[in-house]
């Protein structure tokens, strides 16, 4: 254990104390269970409420199979602000920082550990989330779904919105601290644009507004009809979206160097 | 270490522990937490702030990017009873002084150049009318025969009585009948000219001692789905025309002799409205409607003063947030105990605080409310929109109904905190629970309109039915769809379904904190 090798393996340590947080932490099955549950319920919900009549489709069924990610979100934003917000509340922090100095990489590794997780229970949450509109979707008249082309994007691009909701939700935690409080601004930021943008009537605003909130921008990346009246192109809205990632990290890594612990 | 010490007791009597105490202690609490404060006050400026970012222009939408005629059109007429109304239909008209009646022969209801009367709109409507004045809104009655509601009397907008059912052909035409005898109107129908049934007599108040009676047409605008966008689609109205045609048409009373004036009133002159007159039967060919005002049947050009109302969403954020750390923060910092020691009656605790969280978000909720209603409405009416009338008594309604629904939800908000622990959990639960039913009813409708409804009718969303103002009408066909402003429940039993999982929370909240340790 002498010096230098322990800080050669600087990064690697720190990803290694933050996994073993992560992994320990009460209520962490839980919050990954239920964002499967959520996304594979709700769109189960909606694929049971959806009909085709007569092949006439105005409603997206990929759309209808992934709304669930509107809501385990929600779960995804607790997952990753209580990662950050929960050592706030309990001072476990200054122990973190007292452990490894540099503060970027506990950001990092924190970053690396909490994506990492989420991108795996938001994989089993789209599989599952398919799987049902599989089995639903074709009984309501909807043609044959085949996991090709545009549905393997919505479904893939799914998986990376989870993932940068969590990016989001840490950068947008480590700047506010508070637990109750990160969790009112991830939630305003995703929910509140769409509703404002609703009372928006001049449509070059209105376009404006959903091309720049985080959620109507990333959630561009489920259609896979209609792609002509959607806001931005699948790719450049989930784009918009890592960039509001980015944006919240370096803030929250910019105040955690700043601010006392 | 002596098991003899006995807790000393003082010889005067423990201050009284009744609620004003309790109260006392959770307002200074809350007061002197300054991020709670400034969290109230926000909650009330963001009301007004969000009312203040709707630059949207009456006529703006109508040509994107380009310059907007400001104001153009968007007025709507009042009718009698102080509410917006449509009225715009063609008229052909005559004078009529004191008493009188007149009586027309309906042989079909057409749409000229169409494919007969299947095509009209159920509430096409042709037939003979009694009107104050040729000026849209004035006071009026009519008989009237509709392509799928039969005959129909219909008066001062709102007022409609069924006649004879069916539809009106050649071989199965209808006698109309309306005669005036002071401000009584009595309509009458008959399937033969000799057989007649009297259909209802009505009071028009504000008619004159000479009035305008006539034959009309009008049929509403069919609404053809526009461009669809990722929050919603818009949809177009396009002008269709009616065609009724009459024979056998009398004027009896205090009338001139000359021949009959043709008016579009209110703008219901599309190309190809008008009337001919040939021989002894007339043809009258209009668009519009007769009928209170819809704004999801005339294409939006009126505003509710509810759509003032959308900083809500963001208010009830920040209450939620402020109301649930309220109470979670106590139990992060272990005050809760104290606060159990002070006074042991926890129910009576949870009740200071919802008292005190209450009551500070409804006051924070009337003042944003208010300000948004007043200032978002002068703003909206200076870039040309046309806020629909609303009684005091409603506007009161969505005034105090807005805050008293920010206030519930405060209170739910305490309640979840206490049963949960966790400031962080009791936020997320209460906004998925509240803001995201709303946002995929309404906002991104994906889901189908059945599901929608009834996101609306169980979630505390369902709350939100107090601020709408837009009353549905049997006799005008519009998409009443919450995307439209018409919430599945009546406004109060939207917001008792909210009272009620404000009320279920609160109870298990009391049960919890008594059967657990703090």
């Amino acid at each position: 254990m002498s010096a230098p090798k322990a800080h050669a393996g600087g990064a690697k340590q720190a990803l290694h104390a933050e996994w073993t947080k992560l992994r320990t932490a009460p209520g962490l099955g839980w919050l990954l269970l239920g964002v499967v549950a959520l996304t594979v319920g709700l769109g189960a919900l909606a694929d049971t409420a959806t009909h085709c009549p007569a092949h006439v489709c105005h409603t997206d069924p990929a759309r209808a199979m992934l709304i669930g990610i509107d809501l385990s979100q929600a779960v995804v934003a607790v997952l990753a602000v209580l990662v950050i917000s929960g050592e706030y509340g309990t001072g476990m922090i200054r122990v973190t920082l007292a452990a490894m100095p540099r503060r970027t990489s506990v950001l990092a590794a924190k970053a690396a550990t909490v994506s990492g997780v989420v991108l795996v229970a938001g994989a089993v949450a789209v599989a599952g989330a398919l799987l049902a509109g599989r089995l639903i979707l074709p009984g309501h008249g909807f043609p044959p779904l085949s996991l090709a082309g545009p549905m393997l994007r919505a479904a893939a691009g799914s998986v990376l919105y989870l993932g940068l909701i969590a990016l989001l939700s840490l950068g947008i935690g480590t700047a506010v601290r508070g637990a109750a409080a990160a969790m009112g601004a991830v939630l305003g930021l995703l929910y509140l644009v769409p509703i404002i943008a609703t009372t928006v009537t001049d449509a070059a605003w209105h376009r404006h507004l959903e091309q720049l909130a985080p959620m109507t921008a990333g959630l561009t990346i489920q259609y896979t009809t209609g792609l002509r009246g959607l806001p931005l192109r699948p790719w450049a809205g989930l784009g918009v979206l890592a960039a509001w990632a980015a944006g919240a990290l370096l803030l929250g890594g910019l105040l955690l160097r700043l601010r006392d612990a | 270490m002596s098991a003899t010490i006995t807790p000393a007791r003082s010889r005067t009597p423990v201050p009284a522990t009744g609620f004003t105490p309790v109260l006392r202690a959770e307002w200074v609490k809350f007061r002197t937490v300054r991020g709670w404060v400034i969290g109230m006050i926000i909650a009330a400026l963001v009301t007004v702030g969000i009312a203040l970012l709707d630059h949207s222009e009456c006529g703006g939408q109508v040509t994107p990017g380009g310059p907007s005629v400001v104001g153009a059109g968007c007025s709507v007429p009042i009718g009698p009873g102080g509410a917006a109304v449509s009225d715009s239909f063609y008229f052909v008209h005559r004078t009529l002084a004191g008493q009188g009646s007149i009586t027309a022969r309906v042989t079909a209801l057409t749409r000229p150049g169409g494919n007969g009367p299947a095509r009209l709109q159920p509430w096409s409507k042709a037939g003979i009318i009694i009107k104050a004045s040729t000026r849209p809104g004035s006071a009026y009655a009519a008989m009237l025969v509709t392509p799928g509601h039969g005959v129909r009397m219909q008066y001062d907008f709102t007022g409609d009585i069924a006649g004879l059912p069916g539809t009106v052909s050649p071989a199965t035409p209808r006698w109309l009948r309306l005669t005036r005898s002071g401000d009584a109107l009595t309509g009458y129908d008959s399937a033969d000219g000799t057989h007649w049934t009297r259909v209802g007599t009505v009071r028009v108040a504000g008619l004159a001692g000479t009035v305008q009676a006539g034959l009309f047409a009008a049929t509403p605008g069919t609404t053809i789905p526009g461009s669809q966008s990722l929050t919603g689609s818009s949809a177009q109205g396009a002008l269709t025309l009616a065609t009724g045609h009459f024979d056998h048409v009398t004027l009896s009373g205090n009338s001139p002799r000359h021949g009959w004036a043709g008016t579009a009133v209110g703008g219901g002159g599309a190309p190809g409205a008008g009337f001919r007159q040939a021989g002894r039967t007339v043809t009258v060919t209009g668009t519009g409607d007769i009928a209170p005002y819809v704004a999801a049947a005339n294409g939006g050009t009126g505003t509710p003063i509810e759509s003032t109302l959308t900083g809500v969403f963001a208010a009830l954020i920040a209450v939620i947030v402020v109301a649930a750390l309220f109470i979670a923060a106590e139990y992060r910092r272990g005050l809760i105990r104290v606060t159990f020691a002070a006074s042991p009656a926890r129910a009576r605790v949870l009740a200071a605080k919802a008292t005190v969280i209450g009551g500070v978000t409804f006051v924070a909720g009337l003042a944003g409310a208010a300000g948004a209603m007043v200032f978002g409405a002068a703003l909206l009416r200076s870039n040309g929109n046309f806020i629909l009338p609303v009684s005091a008594l409603t506007g009161a309604r969505v005034l105090a109904g807005t805050a008293a629904l920010l206030a519930v939800v405060a209170v739910l908000a305490v309640a979840l905190g206490a049963i949960l622990r966790s400031g962080a959990a009791a936020v997320t639960v209460l906004i998925v629970a509240i803001v995201l039913p709303y946002l995929l009813a309404i906002a991104l409708p994906v889901l189908p309109a059945s599901a929608a409804g009834w996101l609306l009718r169980v979630t505390p969303a369902a709350g939100f039915a107090i601020e709408q103002t837009v009353p549905r009408y049997a006799q005008v066909a519009a998409s009443y769809t919450p995307k439209n402003g018409y919430y599945p429940l009546p406004p109060w039993a939207g917001f008792a379904v909210l009272c009620a999982w404000a009320a279920l929370a609160v109870a298990v909240a009391v049960f919890v904190l008594r059967r657990r340790d703090a």
